[in-house]
């Protein structure tokens, strides 16, 4: 007997079971939050609707106050945070040391050094009560520009409460272990320090995801400068990268530091919004690289970003 | 006839070869033909072009004496003459910092004209190969799948592999889009009637470019491949493959015309000034749960009512009427992630250990190319809970072998991937679908 048929005599049993009553009822199955059992777990799924070939869809009638309770309960059980030992492969450990690499980066980001997550080895979650929610993680990050590798814990606090605010970042981690970058960025800071015309460029990568060869370092100083947006608008909610540096143009320098206004475009993986941004950037390689006048720019529905390809 | 000596002057763009040939014609008159022999030599890397205007004679005679610098070796493309002529300088890298710190003892303005010669010159030398590449390839080997393509170079594409293989791949059109564009299918088939058959597609979001460009390659790679490779042609002589590559072409034209970051379909919807619906929200499973929004400005907007998008409301028809998918793969990126349903729910799916080991079977063979690293599970404990998408409504369909890819990368490039990535991207996950093809067609149910 078909798949189709066997549901079919299902849903009519079901029906004909509760003559009577107004609509037919379907029970959801309890969700299960733990880690999932390898073994096929019988589970009656959603109400599956019933289709004769190509012809119009037969929906089981179903209550649709009730199914928006059965969908509530299934969305209640979901925002229920874990706690305890979390699979360090799915997306509230992932999320977290994310945000681990956003923190790194601002404090030992350079155009020469661009932190990425490579690995979450182990992730625990706790709840602090009103402070929040406290993961510790094992991960292992990887420097997008040489490809070195690095092992470390880590702590992220994620504050609670209505006002949130930006999450709370340790590490273990002690600073970048080759220092072959100081002479790239002595050469990149002079260049751009002494000259009087000011570097600008837009579109990094492009659409293709090029990058012209004399402008990647301003693409790796744009995303290390975006990960001081990106940290302070994390939470266990949202996964940033940075999508594309729209323009950056250098102002004068001042107090021995390049200053660039950057526009970027961050993408937020679970909403899936591509986000604007505005900052300033200053960097030396004394002081590292500092972001300031972060602003958000509104997403603007019905104008187009000019494109050049 | 007397005596002719013939002199000519080749000038090239690079350090190359020049040939010369002098031709002495009745009455001396000498034809003289150029050919440069272009193995040039990345002589100019960083090496900058000034613009600089001296603004009186004191700084006309700065620029002066350093142009009488040998050592600097600098080429003037513009000579000192006036103040109100700019001079155009050649800088070698080694000379900058020296040059800039003469101009700026002077005063002397300047601006960079070129600030790295030699990437002008790469460039340059892309574009005009890119201008040959332009014109379009005459058969689907001349077709160069390491670049991304517009949709009408894939379209095109499509048709000629149809016309190069008649016997085993067609196309059908499933639909139309919102604006009105064809929605293609390319059949794999070795003959037989409603054999069992494989779906895959790419590009439902028009932003994944490496999934198109995947697709494509997929095409090629298929045709290419039946009758050499074992076990594609043992899938093949079983079942049907089924290939939609531009799953949302308006979006898809959008992203090359107007904006490279778009993502759903192009349906305007009424009351709102914003545009589109996420065609992986549409989907009837789940639909109008949480893991979708129900606001037309956001990029998982459900939109007004499950396959109201014609582009998935033609492929739900094509499945129905179909009858004997016994595999769906709807690909993505970027995560670099294979995912299982369920997304809108947490309740596992019947199969997810038998899901969940093919899953890690595929990723480890797809790692076997390149090393790349993938994450698998199902959609909702892997990456978020989403509601109305493909993949949970395939699966609730019957179709057990239902999966959806991200592909590369895990976001240092993101939505903009080289093209440089297409064919190790595209190469090493066919290997992933392979091993989901194969199990299907050893697993009939």
């Amino acid at each position: 007997m078909s798949p189709a048929l066997m549901r079919v005599l299902r849903v009519v049993v079901l029906l004909s079971a509760v003559r009577g009553a107004p609509l037919a009822t379907v029970t959801l199955p309890p969700v299960i939050l733990e880690p999932v059992p390898l073994e096929p777990v019988p589970v009656p799924s959603e109400p599956v609707r019933v289709d004769s070939g190509a012809d119009q869809n037969i929906s089981i009638p179903i209550n649709t106050e009730q199914q928006q309770q059965q969908q509530q309960q299934v969305s209640l059980d979901v925002d229920v945070m874990l706690t305890g030992e979390l699979n360090p492969n799915h997306y509230p450990a992932r999320r977290a040391a994310q945000v681990v690499l956003h923190h790194l980066n601002t404090r030992y980001g350079s155009p020469y050094w661009w932190g990425a997550l490579r690995q979450v080895h182990k992730a625990t979650a706790e709840a602090l009560g009103d402070s929040g929610r406290k993961y510790s993680l094992e991960v292992t990050l990887q420097d997008q520009i040489s490809g070195t590798k690095e092992t470390c814990t880590a702590e992220v606090v994620f504050p609670g409460g209505p006002a949130g605010g930006p999450p709370q970042v340790t590490t273990s981690y002690e600073g970048k272990s080759e220092i072959n970058t100081q002479a790239q960025e002595e050469a990149l800071y002079n260049q751009y320090n002494t000259s009087q015309n000011l570097l600008s460029g837009h579109n990094l990568p492009d659409s293709y995801g090029h990058v012209a060869p004399g402008m990647e370092p301003f693409w790796h100083l744009g995303g290390v400068a975006s990960s001081f947006v990106m940290l302070k608008e994390s939470s266990e909610n949202t996964l940033y990268n940075m999508a594309q540096v729209v323009s950056v143009t250098q102002l004068a320098t001042e107090n021995n530091q390049l200053r660039f206004n950057y526009d970027v475009l961050l993408h937020e993986m679970v909403s899936q919004e591509i986000i604007h941004w505005k900052l300033l950037a200053s960097w030396s390689p004394q002081e590292g690289v500092k972001a300031s006048q972060m602003e958000l720019l509104p997403k603007c529905h019905h104008c187009e970003p000019p494109q050049e390809h | 006839m007397g005596v002719c000596v013939c002199v000519c002057v080749c000038v090239c763009v690079c350090v190359c070869v020049c040939v010369l040939m002098c031709v002495c014609v009745n009455g001396c008159v000498c034809v003289c033909v150029c050919a440069c022999v272009r193995a040039c030599v990345r002589v100019f890397t960083r090496h900058q072009v000034l613009r600089i205007s001296a603004k009186d004679e004191l700084q006309l005679s700065a620029l002066r004496d350093l142009e009488a610098l040998d050592h600097l070796q600098l080429d003037i493309w513009i000579g000192v003459r006036d103040v109100s002529t700019p001079v155009d300088i050649r800088v070698p890298a080694f000379s900058l910092s020296t040059v800039k710190s003469h101009l700026d003892y002077y005063e002397i303005q300047y601006s960079i004209m070129i600030r790295d010669l030699q990437v002008a010159l790469d460039e340059e030398a892309e574009e005009m190969d890119a201008a040959t590449r332009d014109v379009e390839p005459r058969n689907t080997d001349a077709f160069d799948y390491s670049r991304y393509h517009t949709i009408e170079e894939i379209y095109n594409f499509q048709d000629m592999l149809v016309s190069e293989n008649p016997n085993l791949v067609s196309k059908i059109v499933i639909g139309r889009s919102y604006e009105g564009r064809p929605i293609n299918v390319l059949k794999f088939s070795t003959g037989g009637t409603s054999r069992p058959a494989i779906w895959l597609d790419t590009g439902i979001h028009s932003r994944e470019w490496v999934t198109q460009a995947s697709g494509t390659w997929f095409a090629k790679n298929i045709v290419d491949t039946y009758g050499k490779d074992q076990v594609l042609t043992a899938i093949l002589d079983k079942m049907d493959i089924f290939l939609e590559i531009v799953t949302n072409p308006d979006g898809f034209a959008y992203t090359h015309s107007k904006n490279r970051m778009w993502r759903k379909t192009r349906k305007p919807n009424p009351g709102s000034s914003c545009v589109g619906v996420d065609p992986n929200r549409n989907w009837d499973a789940g639909f109008g749960g949480a893991g979708a929004s129900s606001s037309p400005c956001s990029e998982t907007y459900r939109g007004p009512s499950a396959n109201s998008e014609s582009e998935v409301k033609a492929i739900v028809d094509f499945v129905k009427s179909h009858g004997n998918m016994k595999a769906f793969v709807s690909i993505h990126a970027y995560s670099q992630m294979l995912l299982f349903p369920y997304g809108f729910t947490k309740s596992p799916a019947r199969d997810h250990g038998e899901l969940n080991e093919l899953a890690k079977k595929a990723i480890t063979n797809l790692a076997s190319l390149y090393g790349t690293r993938y994450r698998y599970g199902s959609i909702i404990n892997t990456i978020y809970q989403a509601s109305g998408g493909t993949i949970d409504w395939t699966y609730d369909q019957g179709i057990k072998y239902s999966y959806t890819f991200e592909l590369r990368d895990t976001g240092r490039y993101g939505f903009i991937l080289p093209a440089n990535q297409i064919l190790p991207t595209a190469k090493e996950t066919w290997l992933a679908l392979m091993t989901i093809m194969d199990h299907s067609s050893r697993n009939s149910y």
